[in-house]
């Protein structure tokens, strides 16, 4: 009897959950499809969802109309450019934190999220004119820069609550071995970190691929990711829905074959150290 | 190979890579529409005539490009030779000194040609900051066959009181079909430019001279009552949603009777993606006897920012792009009906133009309707038909647009959104320091 109660249960859960992916899901199904109709179709009353004539025309205009490759590569560069600077500082950061605190890490710690509070534009004009004056305004260099120091917190908080999970007398017993700091974090912290490592770098590739106010306010035709080349499909007086939608899923689908096929890691990652 | 043919070759090289060198790239940032997409398809008759000039080209939703384009200029970033500027920028900009001055266009340009009521939008003190490459008013877009049916005829000029009229006429709500469809949706570019536009027409004014502003007058009470009355009664449901795109939508499936909006929805209307295309006449914008009807004014034009690197180059291409030679350039590649409108006389006595735009007549009286430095019926110290171009105006437009989004959505009474949007913009007006 108990054990039909758990099916049901489970069942439950399980159409639920379903329900729940679906739901979260559907604005992106939604926009994968209405890519795929003409623009008169993609406005039509009530909408048709399968039956309409399915055209790829909207792909074939936007990669006649725009570079997409630019800005795919400006997005792959400025992404993993930002994420991988970004593990450099913040994995040393992070141990020193989480294995020689000193008495005000803590609040160092929380001085480093409350950066994240800022909203971004109180900030937009002095980086711009530092950038106008370094000559960074439009340059891969300078997106990577701002990106790395806005999910900086991220990282380092990420690595930090890993880094605590993993015993401190496995690290004592590699230096008591011989070796050096340099040593001790390549190669004894950062192999047990990888599952930690990964999540984070998977997250903060997808943060810094989908960040659209830094990337739109310091470009402008050379290192415009691809979130320029979404806005250039949007307009408020014009029915482009059709192929706004196309350029999104151009844009999205890279980054959601990644979490597709990285979906364990990041989920491992992020419920690392949750349950204990 | 000999060592001369070797010297030769590397000299011939090295005269190359000076004259790359040499090319000039100009920026050029744009808004996303029919017009300016065509623009940048057709610019490689540009670059063919000058091939010392490469563009690169940088197009942006309306909304992300102003402010993208406000950071640089007022920070002098130097990222653009080229902006796409509305007629709201164009005067705060000259004032401060940011445009460079298009008084020394080529005599073959012929600046005077450009129609008086967007050359005045476009100019401070008789200088003209921006050449415009298409114009726009708005105007009343509806079905003829709709009006038939309801035994009614559509002057060339309507007045408030027909519209109301045809709008209970035509609506017909079991079947979807909507009198009057208009702008709800907040933003200072969406309901507040029609309904700016609208109230010029009932007398009503933002600013009196000494720039108090006036939304606690009867005029603004009569037209905000008016607009409120037409939706609730005859619009579509959920129109305090709905904007351009959204109209747009609802008349090309035949669920409006009449819409008012920008002309450059004409093309659109009787286009092959509407199914009412062979059905749409088209009149003035409303009046209400008071010698002002309720359209607007605006043009999206190329300005040059002041401190570019690359200025003659830019006076260059903003010369070519805004030119006759560019319409006609239009005109052979995709037809008349295609050319930038609302910008140039001589398009307007252009017969070939008039036979393939059955809207361009409306659309030339439209503009022409328009003052923008006598907008309403009553002086005021500013300049604008739909907007009030001063730097603050987005910010309290949008608010108080909110507030009459909130009313058309039955949030709050018109009296109670006019006494909201008063206090707000008293309160930035004091705060920015006007009339003091």
């Amino acid at each position: 009897m108990a054990r039909a109660v758990s099916n049901r249960r489970k069942v439950g859960y399980t159409i639920a959950a379903w329900i729940i992916g679906l739901a979260i899901f559907f604005p992106i199904l939604w926009t994968i499809v209405t890519s795929f109709k003409t623009e008169a179709e993609a406005i039509s009353s009530p909408p048709s969802f399968m039956f309409f004539n399915w055209t790829t025309e909207n792909y074939t205009t936007v990669l006649e109309r725009s570079n997409y490759f630019r800005h795919f590569w400006n997005s792959v560069v400025i992404s993993l450019g930002s994420t991988v600077l970004g593990l450099i500082i913040a994995i040393p950061a992070a141990w020193s934190m989480a294995f020689v605190p000193a008495k005000h890490t803590k609040n160092v710690l929380m001085w480093m999220l409350s950066t994240k509070m800022l909203p971004p534009v109180g900030v937009l004009i002095p980086i711009y004119l530092i950038f106008r004056d370094v000559g960074l305004l439009d340059t891969k260099t300078g997106l990577v820069i701002v990106l790395t120091l806005i999910n900086l917190p991220i990282i380092v908080w990420m690595l930090y609550t890993y880094f605590k999970e993993i015993p401190g007398e496995i690290l004592e017993a590699s230096r008591m071995d011989g070796a050096s700091l340099r040593d001790e974090i390549i190669y004894v912290l950062t192999p047990m970190a990888v599952p930690g490592i990964a999540s984070t770098l998977l997250l903060n590739v997808i943060l810094a691929w989908n960040e659209a106010f830094w990337t739109l306010n310091l470009t402008a035709a050379k290192a415009a990711p691809l979130t320029a080349f979404i806005a250039s499909y949007s307009s408020p007086e014009g029915l482009f829905y059709a192929k706004l939608s196309a350029a999104s899923t151009m844009a999205i689908a890279p980054i959601l074959i990644l979490g597709w096929f990285s979906q364990k890691q990041l989920v491992r990652g992020l419920t690392f150290g949750a349950v204990k | 190979m000999t060592k001369t043919t070797r010297i030769l070759m590397g000299a011939t090289a090295l005269c190359g890579m000076a004259a790359i060198a040499q090319a000039e790239t100009l920026t050029i940032a744009t808004v996303n529409n029919g017009d300016m997409i065509r623009m940048q398809e057709l610019s490689s008759d540009f670059t063919e005539k000058h091939p010392d000039i490469e563009l690169d080209w940088v197009t942006l939703e309306e909304n992300v490009l102003r402010q993208r384009v406000t950071t640089d200029i007022a920070t002098k970033g130097g990222q653009y030779d080229v902006m796409t500027i509305g007629t709201y920028e164009v005067p705060i900009w000259a004032k401060q000194n940011w445009l460079v001055p298009l008084d020394d266009l080529p005599e073959e340009y012929d600046a005077e040609d450009i129609l008086p009521a967007i050359a005045g939008g476009l100019s401070v003190d008789g200088t003209l900051y921006a050449a415009p490459f298409y114009g726009e008013s708005s105007m009343v877009m509806y079905r003829t066959d709709l009006m038939e049916e309801a035994g009614l005829e559509m002057p060339d000029a309507p007045t408030w009181d027909f519209i109301k009229e045809a709008a209970a006429a035509m609506t017909d709500k079991e079947n979807e079909v909507y009198g009057i469809c208009l702008r709800g949706k907040a933003g200072w570019g969406e309901n507040m430019a029609f309904l700016t536009a609208m109230s010029n027409s009932y007398g009503a004014r933002w600013f009196d001279e000494n720039w108090v502003p006036q939304f606690d007058s009867p005029e603004w009470k009569a037209a905000l009552d008016d607009y409120l009355m037409l939706l609730n009664e005859y619009g579509p449901p959920g129109a305090a949603n709905n904007g351009f795109n959204e109209n747009l939508a609802l008349f090309q499936q035949g669920k409006c009777g009449m819409w008012i909006d920008a002309t450059v929805a004409a093309s659109f209307v009787t286009g092959d993606d509407s199914t009412v295309a062979d059905k749409v006449g088209f009149a003035l914008a409303p009046d209400n006897g008071l010698g002002k009807r309720g359209n607007w004014l605006w043009a999206w034009s190329l300005g040059i920012p002041a401190g570019t690197d690359a200025e003659d180059a830019a006076k260059t291409f903003v010369a070519w792009a805004t030119s006759k030679e560019y319409a006609e350039l239009v005109a052979e590649k995709e037809g008349w009906a295609n050319v930038p409108p609302g910008t140039r006389t001589s398009l307007y006595e252009n017969q070939e133009y008039l036979d393939a735009a059955p809207f361009a007549q409306m659309t030339l009286d439209s503009i022409n309707a328009a003052d923008p430095n006598n907008p309403t019926v009553d002086p005021v110290p500013y300049t604008g038909v739909q907007f009030v171009a001063i730097p603050e105006f987005q910010g309290i437009a949008t608010a108080v647009g909110q507030q009459f989004s909130a009313a058309l959505a039955g949030q709050m009474s018109a009296e109670e959104a006019l006494q909201a949007a008063q206090d707000l913009t008293s309160q930035e007006m004091q705060a920015a320091g006007y009339g003091q």
